[in-house]
């Protein structure tokens, strides 16, 4: 990795490689349910299958990172002052955060039913 | 170089025709960023759905709500667009699709592709 503190080079590799996952997962997803109508308890039991629920949140992991980075790119390039910058940055990063931590609880918790 | 401190200058964006790559690739910036804001109510969907046999119905009669359909052709909008323009931007990483021309064609075939899906998805939801 570049050693230049700034070279945004590591964003660049994180967006890609999460871009990557979040494009073949979701041509697995649509694949598997597409045109697919099911019962609650079909729907649960899938999202409890040990596989699934993991492959899922590593899912939603990777959409909440490419997220950051595009949501940071977007206030580098239209926001200047410092100030807005910082407020808007960790009003996002929480907002991230906090909807990883409540995705996590969610597929944590589903048991088969 | 002498630099002149005088010369006008045009940069209303809105105001210059704007070559194909660049429409895709503000639509792949804006479908980005309205998709993060959605994602709120997408998780909140999937929390309802799997919390109980109740919750469950009650999530999909919500996504029948005729807003709620025009919301959901919305984001497969935004989605395949994303996809297709970033499937693009990656290639071009790679220096696939580089020359001009080719540039001008795969641009093309995003946005030819991202509609056709859409249209397709819209002509099963609604």
């Amino acid at each position: 990795m570049s050693r230049s503190p700034s070279s945004g080079l590591r964003g660049w590799l994180i967006q890609r490689l999460s871009a990557v996952y979040i494009a073949i997962f979701s041509l697995v997803l649509m694949g598997a349910w597409i045109d697919q109508s099911v019962t609650y308890y079909v729907w649960r039991n899938w999202v409890a299958n040990p596989l699934v629920n993991i492959t899922l949140i590593i899912f939603f992991l990777a959409i909440l990172f490419h997220a950051w980075v595009g949501i940071r790119d977007i206030v580098m390039d239209y926001i200047k002052p410092d100030y807005a910058r910082y407020l808007l940055l960790t009003g996002f990063g929480l907002v991230l955060i906090g909807m990883g931590l409540w995705m996590l609880r969610i597929l944590i918790l589903v048991t088969p039913v | 170089m002498r630099v002149t401190q005088d010369r006008p200058v045009f940069l209303n964006l809105l105001r210059i025709r704007q070559p194909v790559a660049a429409v895709v690739s503000i639509l792949h910036r804006l479908s980005g960023f309205f998709m993060v804001l959605l994602l709120p109510g997408l998780i909140y969907l999937l929390q309802l759905s799997l919390s109980s046999v109740d919750g469950y119905s009650r999530a999909i009669a919500f996504m029948d709500k005729p807003l709620l359909r025009y919301i959901a052709i919305g984001l497969c909008w935004m989605f395949t667009h994303h996809f297709l323009a970033g499937l693009r931007f990656l290639l071009l990483d790679f220096d696939v699709g580089i020359t001009r021309n080719t540039a001008r064609k795969t641009a093309w075939l995003v946005h030819v592709g991202a509609i056709l899906v859409t249209a397709i998805a819209a002509s099963r939801i609604l």
